[in-house]
């Protein structure tokens, strides 16, 4: 199929600016600046069906019209933190189609009427960030950034910001906190960052992914869009796909396509002698999804959408794909998993500092066979306790991968612990 | 000398960039980070007193994000990503055959303080492990698909690098 997102995969060097141009880059923002109104474009999206590929889902158009229009500046800020544990999609884009992904930005821009735009990149990504500042500066000779673009009043500038290491400033408000030069810790909400945001002012905060669906659907309408993907799930979604498969990396597929395609079609299913036995959909965040002799077919036919993932007990999140084998046990992979989120909880509530640093010293004890009975009950019992009590999802998806080891894989604790 | 003084073009570019003076926090730290590869009391009281902050405000960013550091290490450190995907392909046994070649622990520096290896969170590049980040000053490159002989033949560049510099 040809590619929406990964455009770079079917048009060579399409990173550069002319090879984007000649392929119909920037002619959608063009005619958004210059023939549609932003609330035409807001309703364009709303119809569409987009949903923040961050990992929320959250309604992308809705999301824009929460903004007041009596409070100015609006902001809009995307979000390149990109650090989920499994989730490698937004780099390529950045890299390989990073014009797209700046035309969306652009677009969104111009659709909640802000003048200036924010790209947050996790500061690991010092080489993307100069490539976009790179871009963007080749978008400004262009004359598709600056005063009065496209000979109307409307103007835009766009910037790169780096943050430094810290997993919770992909979660909005700490993001926001991070640009204003602070620690990033969430917010408390209300007031959403739709009315108090950057800066105290109306912002929209939406992922890379996300933002470069943008020039397509103006390019097609909503109906060309929902042409792809399912009716509650529309459009395209790019998977990650890492862990034991033999051909890890990103695909781009309709939502709605099928575990099996992704896992034994585009990824070649698992190494030789190898079996599946688990599936972390959304990262280490994920409900962890067990596969057997007895849930095998169920599972590979489940289509990978926001509403059928659920089904299997898990959520599609950022859809960030990771296979295990079975010479991996649970034990070791929610060591794993903890030992992040330990390290990436900012601190500000108690339930995920303390919890998480409990739940290391426990998840550590266990995998090494110091471990009773009781310190995995223990265990349960800290993760249950945490669920619903933090300001943002970290204290929450850091409990989901341990309660849902232990429930589902009850054999592998068994065999850890001493009687 | 001041980071003004020293690089006075940056310090106002990164002045211009944000409508409001704390938020040139993090690039100046960077910026403070470029030459000694850690930052000292002097730049963050220098930073302090650029953005009317408190030493202890800017102290506790430089401790919050883990690119930021405090303490001298090697000039180059080499941090490899042992999170669960990269785990899963082996992450771990390049990191322990790694150290074990350069006679050095998790954490530690090769005697002639040129790579200090440590173990770090998800890089997002999960498909691509054995893979490491190379920070040095305040720059950071992603070398990937790695084995240890290929590493081993980098450091050995930056050696080289290194000594023609001196």
């Amino acid at each position: 199929m040809t590619h929406l997102l990964f455009r770079h995969r079917d048009i060579p060097e399409i990173n550069k600016l002319q090879v984007y141009q000649k392929n119909g880059g920037f002619a959608n923002f063009k005619k958004a600046v210059t023939s549609l109104q932003p609330k035409q474009i807001v309703d364009e999206v709303k119809a569409s069906g987009l949903r923040g590929r961050g990992g929320a889902g959250f309604p992308t158009g809705v999301k824009w019209s929460f903004l007041p229009d009596t409070i100015w500046p609006h902001y809009v800020v995307c979000n390149a933190d990109e650090s989920e544990p499994g989730t490698f999609k937004d780099r390529e884009i950045m890299e390989s189609n990073p014009f797209q992904f700046l035309e969306g930005v652009a677009i969104a821009c111009y659709a909640v009427g802000a003048n200036e735009g924010y790209v947050y990149l996790r500061g690991e990504f010092f080489e993307v960030a100069k490539f976009l500042d790179q871009c963007i500066a080749e978008m400004e000779k262009a004359g598709y950034l600056g005063d009065r673009l496209f000979g109307t009043e409307y103007s835009l500038r766009l910037k790169t910001h780096l943050g430094a290491g810290a997993y919770i400033c992909g979660e909005e408000t700490a993001l926001l906190e991070s640009i204003e030069g602070k620690r990033g810790q969430p917010r408390l909400r209300p007031p959403f960052p739709a009315v108090v945001g950057l800066y105290g002012k109306p912002t929209v905060i939406n992922n890379v992914e996300t933002l470069t669906n943008l020039p397509y659907i103006i390019e097609h309408g909503a109906a060309g869009y929902r042409q792809f993907g399912t009716e509650k799930s529309p459009g395209v979604k790019i998977f990650s796909l890492s862990g034991n498969v033999n051909k890890p990396g990103n695909y781009e597929l309709p939502l709605g396509a099928t575990f099996r395609e992704l896992i034994f079609g585009l990824g070649g299913g698992l190494p030789e002698g190898r079996k599946l036995r688990a599936i972390m959909p959304a990262g280490a965040s994920s409900s962890i999804i067990r596969v057997d002799n007895a849930s095998f077919e169920r599972v590979m036919d489940t289509p990978m959408d926001y509403e059928n993932v659920q089904n299997v007990g898990s959520l599609l999140g950022s859809a960030s794909v990771i296979v295990i084998d079975d010479s991996h046990p649970m034990d070791w992979v929610i060591n794993k998993t903890i030992h992040f989120f330990k390290h990436e909880s900012c601190g500000k509530c108690t339930p995920c500092r303390d919890g998480n640093y409990w739940m290391q010293h426990l998840t550590e004890r266990i995998h090494e066979g110091h471990a009773t009975e009781k310190d995995v009950v223990l265990l349960k019992s800290v993760a249950g306790q945490m669920l619903g009590k933090c300001l943002c999802a970290l204290g929450d998806f850091s409990t989901m991968a341990v309660t849902t080891a232990i429930e589902r894989f009850p054999e592998d604790f068994e065999k850890k612990v001493k009687a | 000398m001041s980071l003004a003084e020293k690089y006075p073009e940056e310090v106002q570019a990164i002045f211009a960039k944000y409508p409001i003076k704390r938020s040139a926090v993090m690039p100046l730290l960077y910026l403070a980070q470029r030459e000694e590869t850690y930052i000292t009391k002097e730049s963050m009281q220098d930073i302090a007193h650029l953005l009317d902050l408190t030493v202890t405000e800017v102290a506790s960013i430089v401790g919050f994000y883990s690119l930021y550091h405090d303490e001298k290490a090697g000039k180059y450190r080499m941090q490899v990503c042992t999170d669960l995907p990269c785990a899963l392909r082996g992450a771990d046994a390049f990191l322990n055959n790694l150290c074990g070649n350069l006679g050095v622990k998790v954490g530690e520096t090769t005697p002639d303080g040129l790579v200090t290896v440590e173990a770090v969170m998800c890089l997002a590049a999960c498909d691509k492990a054995p893979m490491f980040q190379l920070q040095h000053g305040d720059e950071v490159h992603y070398h990937e698909n790695m084995t240890v002989d290929r590493t081993l033949e980098l450091i050995e560049a930056l050696k080289k690098a290194d000594v023609e510099v001196k």
